[in-house]
């Protein structure tokens, strides 16, 4: 009443002038980013894949094109077909994650980087080369073995538990190394610390505030096959 | 001596600061007094509802990410809930408290949109606006720590959630809500008794709860209005029936009260996500389904949740196949903007943009 | 030969201009000298309005910006410093439209209207001692006739467009600025019977104690005033953009809108001057025969902030309640104010007809006082636009569903 609350507004405002800007200056700085970030390019692991096509059926805008043909090769495991095209068409993908969802081989991921603008429509087309090509920085999105990786090759760890009030994520995608096929799926993981195939691992013991950090259970074929 | 005047037909939109997108209203002006108004929508028209008939189940959710862009964890959780209903499912109780708790927290970011353009539109060069954005861009990092996207986040999936949240999560969460509290503060402490504020909200625009209830408005409008009625209440879905919190409820039906209740309704946001913190256990996060849903031919089902703008609907239909029959969007901000004529006619122009604002339509949603 | 300057022309305080004169008057005749010096005060005047005017924008941006926890521009040079200066560019370089049935040459005119108010209002502002233009005698009333040209060139603006949201903005900065013109005047009164002079240099001199604390009441009706004059928020209903995109400038363009800008921000700067000098006591300060100009811009500079910190927090009146609020309480305190200073000035001034530093001291006193009580009255008398009102519960009931409570 009275212009009060008023002065008690500029009071306010006048509390801020003297605060840091919360906003990023972009090209100079970036904004953290976390590791489950759905990145733009897509992260494509040509030994694991087989051909399937499954995210190409599963993507709600069928942007992602696959021509294979017979290999000859993996015949007792269920044939492995060779990819002749891997066209993910870019500038329709509204990165939802669900190819990487359908993916029964861990062979896809979501990338970790967002500065994929170009000049032409058709440079914005990934093809096999440039998946085959490209360094790898997987995203933790749907891959939730790779939120225990510390770095470094072949150690994946759980992560520690975090102090209260300090953040520290245990994979950088952007900033850390890129990573080979065999460190990234959950059966080469489960294949390389067993040493053989065949072994049935434990399962880790879930921290309590935070619950189990395995995947959804989905009844899809390849958590049947690791196990 | 009278003075004769003469009306003006003008048309606010779809290319105008604060019609909230793409809307446009055809108004009769007799000088500043608003005497006909005629809405005209469908700029923003994509057929959401058509494009789900042709996708399957789970795809449909990155649509329901696009109708209202404000609040995705809302209308991912409405759309999950019909689909949980057709199928006659349950998601574990995790899942339920996981989505409780995201739910609110877009309710948050969603209140504090509405609340910023609200007193933008009154006026206020964009600071309320940018303290409102402040806090949203912590609710939005959590958003990405815990799926990867800020707005389009498809976290949910019919049957829970698509993944637990990172060990990241819980602390960064205690540290947004110990922050939030003073950020919220000095929004209220700059805006909830202003009096430049009061004057031109107080009294102006209200909706008596006959004609609210009449035009099936929902959400903090309704409320607002004097009604009590919240579907968190009423019909409880996920986890909260397992939570305490308070309806705010208006007496004067006005701008100020709709922007009263939206301030209210965040505190009590914070209550809910507070006690799910408390409450949640570990456990699994996502029912053990097929990636390509087939609900039984013949059943139909409506999940609906209180959304951060009203009642929102998903009624869906299914023959057996993969992708749902039918997908009837129940959208509130198209439903709220009945009231239109009530609220505008008689009022100036400088209240007619401050009462669409108080109503908070989003346009991807009124268009679908 | 040489020319001197005539003792009693309007233009003889004014110790650049005559130093001009009579340089320039030892090799050329005297009425070429005289031509001379006012183009090089004119040129002086003109640059430092629009100079200021960028500096304005710049700082507005800025400053607006750690108000809302932003940064503001600052890509182009240090600070952002250059920022006008490609804003400038870029004005310059768009089509300059003009809308489809518009008048052809008010819609040109309106520009030039908007900017050379400002500049006649600054040939009477004392930037240091000595300095004004014309240390004109009436140099008040000077200013308030002068600004008024402004909202013909609104209403101009707004006519010519041939745009409803245009024609609206010019209604209303009509409405307002006939409004807000009386308040403004009978502020201003006070200050001129204080000071026993309509010339801004006497009044600068009058000022022992600044006027705003002799005269709280009209310090704060003039800031008031002037806030709507400008089209300042709260009361920037003129051109609020949320409801009227930009109100009478919405179909400028190109250069014609750089031009409104800059008059719009020089007159940011040149009301903050004209307060400074009337209620700040403009150049005088420590020193002040060498820093007047320096102590003359840190007031402005207090003035302009106090414009953006409102323009930051408050949202914007409705086009009646700032005509009540300029009828209705406003021009209330502004008589309150005159009828007591007048009292004041009749009772405390001596037989030599100055009011001495303890009579400004008693006056503020005494001011400080009345401010408080007329706020609370006046306040009093609007309040109920501001209070709550409460209805009584009902029950509503809906067929089909349940017995809803209705507070």
């Amino acid at each position: 009443m009275y212009g009060l609350a008023m002065v008690k507004g500029l009071m306010v405002t006048l509390k801020n002038l003297t605060r840091k800007p919360f906003t990023i200056q972009y090209p100079e700085e970036r904004a953290k980013q976390h590791p489950r970030f759905r990145g733009e390019e897509f992260v494509w692991y040509e030994e694991r894949c087989t051909g399937c096509a499954s995210c190409a059926k599963y993507c709600p805008l069928g942007i992602i094109k696959i021509e294979t043909s017979p290999s000859g090769s993996m015949i007792p495991q269920g044939e492995k077909y060779r990819l002749e095209v891997f066209d993910i068409e870019l500038q329709r993908c509204m990165f939802c994650g669900l190819c990487v969802e359908a993916c029964p081989y861990d062979a896809l991921f979501m990338g970790s980087g967002f500065e994929q603008g170009q000049y032409s429509r058709k440079n914005m087309v990934i093809t096999i080369d440039q998946l085959r090509n490209a360094e790898k920085h997987p995203s933790t999105w749907f891959r939730p073995q790779l939120e225990g990786y510390e770095g470094g090759t072949d150690s994946f760890r759980r992560t520690p538990t975090i102090a209260q009030g300090e953040s520290r994520f245990s994979y950088d995608p952007r900033g850390g190394p890129p990573l080979g096929w065999r460190e990234v799926g959950r059966e080469s993981w489960r294949w390389h610390q067993s040493e053989k195939a065949g072994m049935r691992l434990e399962q880790d013991e879930a921290v309590p505030d935070t619950g189990s950090d395995e995947p959804p259970q989905s009844g899809r074929g390849s958590d049947a096959a690791a196990d | 001596m009278t003075i004769r005047t003469e009306p003006m037909t003008v048309n606010v939109g779809p290319q105008h600061p604060s019609t909230h997108g793409v809307f446009r209203v055809r108004i009769t002006f007799d000088g500043e007094d608003i005497v006909e108004v005629e809405p005209v929508f469908g700029y923003l028209h994509r057929g959401t509802e058509k494009l789900a008939e042709e996708r399957n189940y789970v795809q449909v959710v990155t649509l329901t990410d696009r109708l209202d862009y404000t609040s995705s964890m809302i209308n991912n959780q409405a759309y999950c809930l019909a689909v949980e209903k057709l199928l006659g499912v349950e998601p574990p109780p995790r899942a339920r408290y996981l989505r409780t708790l995201t739910a609110e927290l877009q309710r948050i970011a969603s209140h504090l949109i509405a609340v910023g353009f609200f007193v933008q539109e009154l006026g206020a060069f964009g600071t309320p606006l940018m303290y409102g954005f402040r806090s949203r861009e912590r609710i939005l990092e959590l958003f990405e720590m815990l799926c990867g996207a800020r707005i389009t986040v498809s976290y949910m999936r019919p049957g829970g959630v698509f993944a637990d949240a990172p060990r990241d999560f819980w602390p960064a969460l205690n540290r947004f809500l110990e922050d939030f509290e003073d950020e919220f503060a000095e929004m209220e402490q700059l805006l909830l008794e202003n009096e430049i504020l009061m004057i031109r909200t107080r009294g102006v625009s209200p909706i008596p709860p006959e004609v609210a209830i009449n035009n099936s408005v929902s959400g903090p409008v309704l409320r607002a209005s004097g009604v009590n009625w919240d579907w968190r209440k009423q019909e409880p879905y996920d986890a909260y029936d397992q939570v305490e919190f308070d309806v705010p409820i208006g007496s004067n039906w006005d701008n100020y009260d709709r922007f009263w209740v939206r301030i209210q309704e965040v505190h009590q946001s914070i209550r809910i996500i507070k006690q799910c913190i408390a409450q949640i256990e570990p456990g699994p996060v996502r029912l053990d389904l097929p990636l390509v849903l087939r609900p039984e031919a013949g059943r139909e089902a409506y999940g609906r949740v209180e959304a951060s703008k009203g009642e929102l609907g998903f009624y869906l239909v299914s023959d057996g196949g993969i992708s749902p029959y039918r997908c009837k969007i129940r959208s509130p901000s198209l439903i709220n903007l009945t009231v239109i004529e009530h609220l505008l006619v008689g009022w100036k122009l400088a209240d007619m943009i401050v009462s669409l604002g108080s109503i908070d339509i989003n346009m991807g949603e009124v268009d679908r | 030969m040489s020319c001197q300057l005539a003792s009693d022309s309007i233009l003889y305080a004014n110790g650049i201009y005559r130093l001009v004169y009579e340089i320039v008057g030892v090799v050329l005749p005297c009425w070429v000298a005289y031509a001379i010096a006012g183009l090089v005060f004119a040129f002086i005047l003109v640059n430092a309005v629009l100079l200021g005017a960028a500096v304005i924008t710049w700082g507005e941006r800025r400053v607006l910006g750690r108000f809302q926890n932003r940064v503001g521009p600052n890509r182009w040079g240090p600070f952002g410093l250059f920022q006008p200066v490609a804003d400038l560019v870029k004005l310059l370089t768009k089509e300059d439209l003009r809308p489809e049935g518009s008048d052809r040459v008010v819609f040109s005119l309106v520009p030039v209207l908007m900017v050379a108010p400002l500049i006649l209002m600054t040939a009477v502002v004392p930037f240091a001692r000595n300095t004004a233009l014309a240390s004109l005698n009436v140099g008040v009333l000077f200013i308030l006739a002068v600004s008024s040209i402004t909202s013909v060139a609104i209403f101009m603006a707004g006519w010519s467009s041939n745009n409803r949201y245009a024609m609206f903005g010019a209604a209303r900065a009509v409405a307002v600025l006939i409004s807000y013109e009386i308040p403004v005047v009978l502020s201003l009164l006070g200050v001129v019977m204080v000071a026993a002079s309509m010339s801004l240099g006497t009044i600068v001199e009058a000022q022992a104690l600044p006027f705003f604390l002799v005269q709280p009441l009209a310090f704060l009706v003039f800031m008031a005033g002037m806030s709507a004059e400008l089209n300042r928020s709260p009361f920037d209903v003129a051109e609020a953009e949320s409801e009227i995109i930009a109100g009478y400038h919405t179909e400028y363009s190109g250069v014609r809108f750089a031009l409104i800008q800059a008059a719009e921000f020089g007159g940011v700067g040149v009301v903050a001057a004209i307060a400074a000098t009337l209620f700040l006591g403009g150049w005088s300060g420590p020193w002040s025969e060498y820093l007047g100009w320096l102590w003359f811009l840190i007031k402005t500079g207090i003035i302009v902030f106090l414009f953006i910190w409102f323009r930051a927090t408050y949202p914007r009146l409705r086009i009646d309640q700032i005509m009540a609020f300029s009828w209705k309480f406003l021009l209330p305190l502004a008589m309150v104010n005159l009828v007591v200073v007048t009292l004041e000035v009749f009772l405390l001034r001596g037989d030599d007809g100055v009011l001495t530093h303890t009579d400004l001291a008693i006056m503020a006193a005494i001011n400080l006082a009345v401010t408080v009580i007329a706020i609370a009255v006046f306040g009093n008398l609007i309040k109920d636009r501001v209070t709550f009102r409460t209805r009584q519960p009902q029950q509503v009931v809906v067929p089909g569903v349940s017995t809803i409570e209705v507070s």
